[in-house]
């Protein structure tokens, strides 16, 4: 069974302070400050007690389950506030659906303060899962909101990391699930607070204890759930994730009599889901931005492929050739029940006239090609390069996305010849130069000795003092060199070879001319 | 002379080899370098669109492939509209494209991780049929992939050009291997004409057209310029003169 499951990676978002967090951005400027202690109070029978607190009331020492007026006695500068439980779970299905056009199209929300993910084959549309979950936390943050992440195998594993981790984006490589859990406390199995204490009891604090404690024991006493929980963690059962859906979803489905397993078959099913789906988009004048295709399979698992537009398209021939591209992803298993294709993030068509004037060129549309493309290789494997104003060789270049309105360049070509081919990172060459400003007489680059026939410069580069301090004084000076052979390279001197506080005075190759 | 002009007899044949081959309707343009001595040499009389050329740098530049890349980019330059740079390293660096005549508004690079994505990616992008050229630095190139590359150039009309770049000089004996290309180039640096003043002077090629299908082949030495191509035959006087100069030698 374990060969069969299917290779997943769930990710878990825990915004461990999310009620107050919420609180504080809706009220904005009326929020109190955040070093002012605020804990939000319901009830609990008749009792009132705490059921969020924020950091500043954690850091003083108050907990949530505490009652209200314990801790007034206590810090009596303290604010407290009225919990809104439906508010903050309304507010996190919306983050949730906001997540689901961004980035994953499996969201769901998990508890009161956390979400889940899947991004089976979606992290390579982001640069990797590293970079999506900083993309993630980092726009959280600026959001206002506490929140880690965390990438697992099994949700699980993801929820016990991403409670327990210091980090704020933490990634648990494929297949090392169970080493990761093994020191973990019990506390984070997603297991009654009664179990939970009835096995501390028993002097079982760790998961790696309960995972070699004997299981029919444990089961009679405890129930199968905790037997389930330790499994799912594992990854030795499977756990199903019920997405989020917005009110009115473009969205068409089928479902199988028989399962489907075959590429053909999925392929032409796949085409007759892409022409009602984009009847449907017509009649909102739609058109997708990012598509996904969920395959549910007989054995409960999901199969996701998600496409993403440069421009709106409906056309649905296009689409299901976009899609039709990432069959041999999907893993059919024993075979395929049901079949969504869903618009995940739908924007109005814009008609543009594409000639305005008889003398204009039609200029080619490569947006499809881009798409095909991107969705092969990721959105960061294409751009186009705009030249910045600066002249630090390495930062006078800027990648854009390549349908990015480009304007001519402000610096046109007639500035002092640029070298094809500039290294990632100047590399140290051995050299003899006579001070302070003429061009090396030799240089020795990865061990082959250069004669310089002759040369051109010095240019100097000042250091940008304006965006660091450390470049306050920092210079290069360039030469373009050419040596016996013909070959041409650009060689800079860091420092001006006079004065030490503008550099090391070595020399450094820092590109090859054509 | 009264006689009929008869078309030449090299000319008929062409036209009845299209024929056979069923390209008739999609006679292949070509784009003139604007150096006669290399466009005659050429099918057509300059560089054919809409198929796949080899470029290679000679000695060390088979490692780094300056040379062959800004050459290849005043090639590109050439047919006016988008291009496709595909590369496996990303360390080409845009202001020198821009002196050999593409604008940043015309280029779009993608980055690839393996030899088979780049290939595949040259395939799509030479298919398209929107982009005037498609450049990709490809190391191993077989006669599978480059024939299906030339098929895909002829159905799209785009330029493809194949940077030949090699992550050891050794590897460099790959280019000898026979591939479905229409023109192999090689260039190597040569060191520039000295100067009455310090300074270095224009860069100085040896451009060598190994093979042309339907061509010949021939060995150049140029200078090159700013701008599309920018090529002159090097120790040739300055442009204005030049032109006069080379029609003279060429008997017109």
């Amino acid at each position: 069974m374990l060969a069969l499951r299917p290779r997943q990676r769930i990710v878990s978002v825990w915004l461990p302070l999310w009620a107050t967090d919420r609180l504080r951005r809706e009220l904005g400027d009326a929020a109190p400050p955040s070093d002012v202690p605020l804990i939000l109070a319901g009830r609990d029978g008749s009792r009132r007690v705490a059921l969020a607190v924020d950091l500043a009331g954690r850091k003083i020492g108050l907990s949530v389950g505490m009652p209200i007026a314990k801790a007034q006695a206590l810090f009596p500068g303290l604010v407290v506030m009225d919990a809104r439980p439906d508010a903050d779970r309304e507010a996190l299905e919306r983050l949730a659906l906001w997540l689901q056009q961004r980035v994953a199209p499996i969201v769901a929300v998990d508890g009161q303060d956390g979400l889940v993910l899947e991004t089976t084959g979606t992290d390579h549309l982001h640069g990797g899962e590293a970079a999506m979950l900083r993309d993630v936390v980092h726009r959280l943050q600026g959001a206002g909101f506490t929140a880690r992440a965390v990438v697992a195998d099994t949700l699980g594993t993801a929820f016990a990391v991403a409670r327990t981790t210091k980090g704020a984006v933490v990634v648990v490589d494929p297949g090392t699930c169970a080493e990761v859990l093994s020191d973990l406390p019990i506390g984070v199995l997603r297991l009654p607070p009664e179990t939970v204490s009835g096995l501390t009891d028993l002097g079982l604090t760790r998961i790696r204890d309960l995972e070699n404690a004997p299981r029919g024991p444990l089961a009679l006493r405890f129930g199968d759930g905790l037997a389930r929980r330790l499994d799912q963690a594992y990854g030795r059962v499977g756990e199903p994730i019920h997405p989020i859906r917005p009110v009115d979803p473009v969205m068409v489905s089928r479902n199988f009599a028989e399962p489907i397993a075959a590429a053909e078959t999925i392929a032409r099913y796949v085409g007759l889901l892409a022409s009602p789906l984009c009847v449907e988009l017509e009649k909102r004048g739609l058109g997708a931005r990012r598509l996904d295709l969920m395959l549910h399979r007989v054995d409960s698992a999901m199969q996701v492929v998600r496409v993403t537009l440069a421009r709106p398209v409906r056309d649905s021939k296009y689409l299901t050739r976009l899609l039709s591209e990432r069959i041999e992803t999907i893993e059919p298993g024993f075979g395929i029940e049901r079949m969504e294709l869903f618009a995940a993030q739908a924007e109005p068509i814009e008609q543009r006239q594409r000639v305005s004037a008889l003398i204009e060129e039609p200029t080619a549309d490569l947006s499809g090609l881009i798409d095909t493309l991107v969705n092969r290789l990721g959105s960061d494997a294409l751009y186009r390069v705009v030249p910045l104003e600066s002249d630090v060789p390495e930062r006078s270049v800027q990648r854009v996305p390549p349908l990015a309105p480009v304007t001519e360049a402000s610096r046109g070509p007639d500035q002092w010849p640029r070298p094809t081919r500039l290294l990632s990172k100047p590399e140290v060459v051995q050299a003899v130069a006579e001070l302070p400003d003429q061009p090396p007489r030799f240089f020795i680059w990865r061990g082959i000795r250069r004669k310089v026939k002759c040369a051109d410069g010095p240019e100097r580069v000042f250091g940008e003092w304006w965006s660091q301090d450390t470049e306050r004084t920092v210079v290069r000076d360039y030469f373009r060199v050419e040596d016996t052979n013909g070959e041409r390279f650009w060689l800079y001197r860091a420092g001006d070879g006079e004065h030490g506080e503008t550099g090391s005075q070595n020399w450094f190759i820092h590109g090859i001319f054509g | 002379m009264a006689a009929p002009v008869t078309p030449p007899p090299l000319d008929a044949l062409r036209e009845k080899i299209r024929r056979m081959e069923g390209r008739l309707g999609h006679r292949k343009a070509a784009a003139p370098l604007g150096l006669p001595e290399i466009d005659q040499k050429l099918p057509g009389g300059g560089l054919p669109l809409g198929a796949l050329h080899e470029v290679a740098g000679g000695g060390d530049d088979a490692v780094n492939a300056a040379v062959a890349a800004r050459f290849s980019a005043g090639l590109a330059a050439l047919t006016g509209g988008q291009v496709l740079w595909i590369a496996k390293k990303a360390d080409l660096f845009a202001p020198s494209l821009q002196q050999a005549g593409l604008p940043p508004t015309r280029v779009v690079f993608v980055e690839v991780e393996s030899d088979a994505d780049g290939l595949a990616c040259f395939e799509e992008g030479l298919r398209h049929g929107g982009l005037s050229a498609v450049v990709a630095e490809v190391g191993r190139l077989t006669m599978t992939a480059s024939r299906r590359l030339q098929l895909a150039a002829e159905s799209g009309g785009a330029l493809g050009i194949a940077i030949r770049r090699w992550p050891r000089l050794a590897n460099g004996a790959d280019f000898g291997q026979p591939t479905a290309s229409s023109t192999r180039w090689r260039v190597s640096a040569l060191p520039s004409a000295e100067l009455p003043v310090q300074g270095v002077g224009q860069s100085r090629w040896l451009l060598e057209l190994i093979r042309t299908r339907a061509g010949e082949s021939g060995v150049f030495e140029v200078e090159a310029g700013d701008g599309p191509a920018g090529l002159r035959i090097a120790g040739a006087p300055p442009p204005s003169t030049h032109r006069i100069g080379m029609v003279a030698a060429l008997g017109y």
